[in-house]
């Protein structure tokens, strides 16, 4: 094999490497929907994938997305307010809860049961965030974490007086079996231990500058707005960064040093220990452990854009015909493969293309294959 | 005069010793079965429901007064065997393959499983609270239970024993029913859900899909309030439940005009369409409280108990097809309509309930609650053929003919309702109602819970009636039945049982008795004599000086700012607070969907004790507390 041949496989192998590391992040198709083919609300706060139905928060009703066609809920079906901002399935019953800014709803089986400041326990109207434990049902209030024991309807309520809750603005809830997180704005992250019933708050680490001096030494920033736990893997998202926390070590994440789009987060949702979804305010990115990819409209044109980055940083650009609504991104929810975005100017479903990786490696190894041994095609 | 007013003071004497007496007779029946060998004879059986086995030689019968499953030979038709359960059994179920019995213990909040071959309780399963209907599914390998209090159905995996679910009912869920292919269940409520003050109640049927474990439907039931039993045709293609129609947003004036429930079923399914509710009174004539329904095997008829008319309605199902065909609107209001399809009003014993039918269609049994029996009709000629003696006792006792008295409609102007009606199961409906002649929406009142209340006179929102024999005699006699009047001893019998009430366990309090550390910061709260800043609250504005003494009352009226313009005085006799988590929704006239609503909506001004000073948590505490009394 002669030099040229040497060169000419190096420079095949690494046009492999880096069309696999672009092409395997997942790549969509994406649709979108507004008020003109049946969202409630092009506003959409919130997004739930129930099996094969999808629900969306949006500012004017809760929209339910099934068999092709939308269904629009709203106070006068017995919805607590139009404003839907948090959304999460009780698995084992089926039951739907919907955090609103004038209460909490349940929707089991077609009926709305509203649970008010006022009618109940619950510590305030404004729900940004549900989680469903077992049998309690875990509510993020504008004052203070809210308990709902769905047995015996008995109420717990967690703020300033009875947790290390600095603030009582808690914003997202994220519940598992051993754990609940809460992302609390201008506090941080609170644990709440299922085992000792007692709570932990996670800060800026030197308790004055509200977000972490020393790279990885801490929480990246107190004002949190979203909590994701998933193999006991903490993921957060604030307004200034993101952070990961296995439990000893911690990894921040901000864009000068990832490939988030922006540092203004306002929901992680986590896939497992290595992977999450950020939905930013310039876009939607995905991280998958080393890499990251960002889907959007362009910032200036709003041509539909994605564009992937390594380990190394090196950024390239995938050549995409759609893009979700917007860039303003508040939250996703997974369907099998596909994705689900909720966005400020509409829903979007982002569908899995076919893996072109595989079929690209197999190309270029080809290509390469024939270069080593002198092939013709 | 003379005798009327020895009458009354007789009464009114009685009343002053019955309520002692009515506690210690509630004691004794409250009292383990292990430790009552010498009472357990002089105890009532009330057998409540029923199941058959799968060749039809035995029926079990649960009997909620003896706390126990009798077992008859229904060919013998006599008594072979007694299986001791929990407390007050209410539901019963017999496993596919009929080799065990789940019986739900209503006090206990258990399901205690039976083996029928060596007829030994094998096993007790924990349930919500107040489980009254059970069913298990095909496999035999799920139990559902119908909780009345905690108003929902608990999944119980049976290979385990462990609960794995709770699923959402409807308020007082209780009967509950399988479809034929064993793919659907439905469940009923002896309450109306809660919707808006002052609008017409609506209950709910809840379907449960039995291969996914949830509910996927709630069936809306229209102007409707206590629904009871349901049943399934054979074919799968006709459901019907028992129900009452109650007119509480009229006056009680009105009673002349039948204008105060309607005796009713719904029925569903493909041979209906859509939802038909049809009438089983008559024009001159009530069948009060539909309770249990069956449907013939081959679908020819459907039999209703009804618990308050001492009766079995017997409906021609082909005859009331054609009649719906007829018929192009609602006709539930038409009483002349139950003509053309019922067919039978077989008299029974006292308080039928539950019902089985044999497999082949030509035995009906029907549970005689307060006669301790079951009649056995030859359904062919829609008669009594026998009535099985269950072995109560020989002798009727004051208890036990107030008791009667209560759950009749015999009373009342044509048999309209009973005591019972409002009272289901000597609890509440969850209705308001315009109870006055005085026009409409004045004076609405919401209905008390009837435990324990010896000692919490006077009576009647406004403490109008001080004694019990004035709130049942008289005033019942005058505003509410229009027609015949109970004589003293009557009265004497009715006030007895009443008083006899008794406190149902509490569900909020632990079992050792003790307040959780919530509550006991609600009581302090409850008993605070002080505003958060330091000033003395006024002695008539605390919670402990109105609602004091073992009955949480004073006996005494306050305008404690809840008044409407419509009342005709805003002083409100303040009630007793023993099981008040029981009894939404609350204040006088009902008008607070749930206990916080009384100060978060209806306390602006501190004038029903002080709340505005109150932290929500604060607040919260306060009502956990309320929930333990």
């Amino acid at each position: 094999m002669n030099t040229k041949k040497w060169i000419a496989l190096l420079a095949a192998c690494l046009t492999v490497s880096w069309v696999s590391q672009a092409q395997e992040m997942p790549q969509f198709r994406w649709e979108n929907f507004t008020t003109k083919n049946g969202l409630p609300d092009n506003h959409v706060f919130c997004v739930l994938v129930d099996g094969d139905r999808v629900w969306a928060g949006t500012e004017n009703g809760l929209g339910l997305y099934e068999k092709g066609s939308w269904t629009t809920f709203r106070p006068k079906d017995g919805l607590a307010h139009q404003a839907v901002l948090s959304l999460a399935v009780d698995e084992r019953t089926g039951d739907l809860w919907i955090g609103t800014m004038g209460g909490l709803s349940r929707l089991s089986a077609g009926r709305f049961d509203t649970y008010t400041q006022l009618n109940s326990g619950l510590s305030n109207d404004i729900v940004y965030g549900v989680g469903v434990q077992g049998d309690f049902l875990w509510a993020a209030t504008a004052a203070g974490a809210s308990r709902l024991n769905t047995r015996t309807s008995q109420w717990a309520l967690f703020n300033e007086r009875n947790t290390p809750m600095y603030e009582i603005w808690t914003y997202a809830v994220s519940p598992a079996e051993d754990k609940v997180y809460y992302a609390v704005w201008g506090g941080g992250i609170l644990e709440y231990d299922t085992q000792t019933q007692r709570w932990k708050d996670y800060n800026d680490p030197d308790g004055e500058t509200e977000m972490v001096l020393m790279k990885d030494q801490g929480l990246i920033h107190e004002i949190t707005t979203s909590v994701s736990y998933v193999d006991k893997i903490l993921w957060i998202a604030t307004y200034f960064g993101a952070s990961r926390y296995d439990g000893r070590y911690w990894h921040n994440f901000l864009t000068k040093d990832s490939g988030l789009p922006s540092n203004f987060i306002n929901q992680v949702k986590a896939i497992d220990g290595n992977r999450a979804w950020f939905s930013t305010d310039k876009g939607l990115a995905y991280y998958d452990g080393t890499n990251w990819a960002v889907y959007r409209p362009s910032l200036d044109k709003h041509q539909p854009e994605m564009f992937v980055r390594d380990a190394e940083g090196k950024v390239t650009n995938i050549s995409v015909q759609t893009a979700p609504a917007h860039n303003y991104t508040l939250g996703v929810s997974l369907q099998g493969n596909d994705i689900w975005v909720a966005t400020a100017e509409g829903l979007s479903h982002g569908i899995r293309m076919p893996d072109i990786s595989a079929s690209a490696n197999v190309a270029a190894r080809a290509k390469g294959q024939q270069i080593l041994e002198g092939t013709k095609p | 005069m003379t005798l009327l007013l020895n009458t009354s003071s007789h009464i009114r004497a009685a009343a002053k010793v019955l309520p002692v007496v009515g506690v210690l007779l509630a004691g004794i029946l409250m009292k383990p079965s292990s430790t009552l060998a010498n009472t357990e004879l002089e105890r009532y059986l009330s057998p409540i429901e029923m199941a058959l086995s799968l060749d039809g030689s035995k029926l079990y019968v649960i009997c909620e007064g003896t706390n126990e499953v009798r077992i008859v030979d229904t060919s013998s038709r006599t008594l072979t065997a007694r299986v001791p359960v929990g407390r007050q059994p209410r539901g019963i179920a017999l496993s596919p393959d009929g080799t065990r019995l789940y019986v739900s213990n209503s006090t206990d909040d258990t399901v205690t499983e039976i083996d029928t071959v060596t007829l030994v309780a094998v096993r007790t399963l924990p349930t919500g609270f107040e489980p009254t209907g059970v069913i298990t599914d095909r496999s035999g390998k799920t139990l559902y239970v119908a909780n009345r209090l905690s108003d929902d159905i608990s999944v119980i995996d049976l290979t385990s024993g462990q609960e794995t679910k709770r699923l959402l009912a409807g308020h007082g869920a209780s009967y509950l029913v399988i479809s034929p292919d064993g793919k659907q269940i439905y469940c009923t409520h002896i309450y109306p859900n809660q919707g808006r003050y002052r609008t017409q109640p609506r209950s709910e049927i809840t379907v449960i899909d039995t291969a996914r474990q949830v509910v996927i439907e709630r069936k809306q039931l229209h102007n409707v309030a206590g629904v009871f039993h349901g049943a399934i045709s054979a074919d799968g293609r006709l459901d019907v439940v028992a129900q009452l129609r109650p007119k509480n947003l009229i006056p009680l004036a009105h009673v002349e005009h039948g204008s105060v429930f309607g005796d009713s079923l719904t029925l569903f399914g493909s041979d209906i369409g859509g939802i038909v509710q049809i009438p089983l009174d008559e024009l001159d004539r009530y069948y009060a409280l539909p309770w249990g329904v069956i449907i013939a095997p081959d679908k020819s008829k459907i039999f209703v108990t009804t618990a308050g008319a001492d009766s079995v309605t017997v409906i021609d199902i082909q005859q009331l097809q054609k009649s719906l065909r007829s018929h192009r609107q609602s006709f539930v209001n038409d009483l002349s309509a139950s003509a053309d399809y019922v067919v039978g009003r077989i008299p029974v014993g006292a308080n039928p309930r539950g019902m089985v039918i044999s497999n082949d269609g030509k035995r009906l049994y029907v549970a005689n609650r307060l006669d301790d029996s079951i009649s056995v009709i030859d359904t062919a000629g829609s008669r009594v053929t026998q009535t099985i003696d269950l072995g109560g006792p020989r002798t009727i006792n004051a208890l036990r003919r107030g008791e009667r008295l209560f759950y009749s409609a015999g009373k009342s102007f044509q048999g309209q309702f009973g005591c019972a009606n409002c009272h289901i199961d000597a609890t509440i409906d969850g209705l308001e109602w315009d109870l006055e002649p005085d026009g409409f929406g004045k004076d609405i009142v919401d209905n008390r819970l009837l435990e324990d209340l010896a000692g919490t006179e006077p009576f009647k929102w406004n403490g109008g009636n001080p004694d019990l024999p004035t709130e049942c005699g008289p005033r019942t006699e005058k505003f509410f039945f229009r027609s015949q009047s109970f004589n003293q001893n009557q009265l004497t019998d009715l006030v007895t049982f009443v008083f006899s009430l008794p406190y149902r366990r509490n569900r909020y309090r632990l079992l050792n008795g003790e307040l959780t550390p919530a509550q006991e910061r609600g009581k302090t709260v409850f008993e605070r004599t002080k505003y958060k800043d330091g000033r003395t609250i006024p002695q008539t504005n605390r919670c402990a000086y109105c609602h004091s003494g073992s009955k949480y009352t004073n006996r005494q009226q306050f305008d404690v700012g809840t008044g409407k313009s419509t009342d005709r005085s805003p002083l409100i006799d303040v009630p007793q607070l023993m099981n008040v988590v029981d009894s939404p929704p609350y204040l006088h006239d009902g008008s607070a969907r749930s206990l916080e609503e009384i100060w978060t909506v209806f306390n602006s001004k501190d004038t029903h004790g002080v709340s505005n000073d109150l932290t929500k948590d604060e607040l919260n505490d306060l009502i956990e507390y309320l929930k333990t009394l």
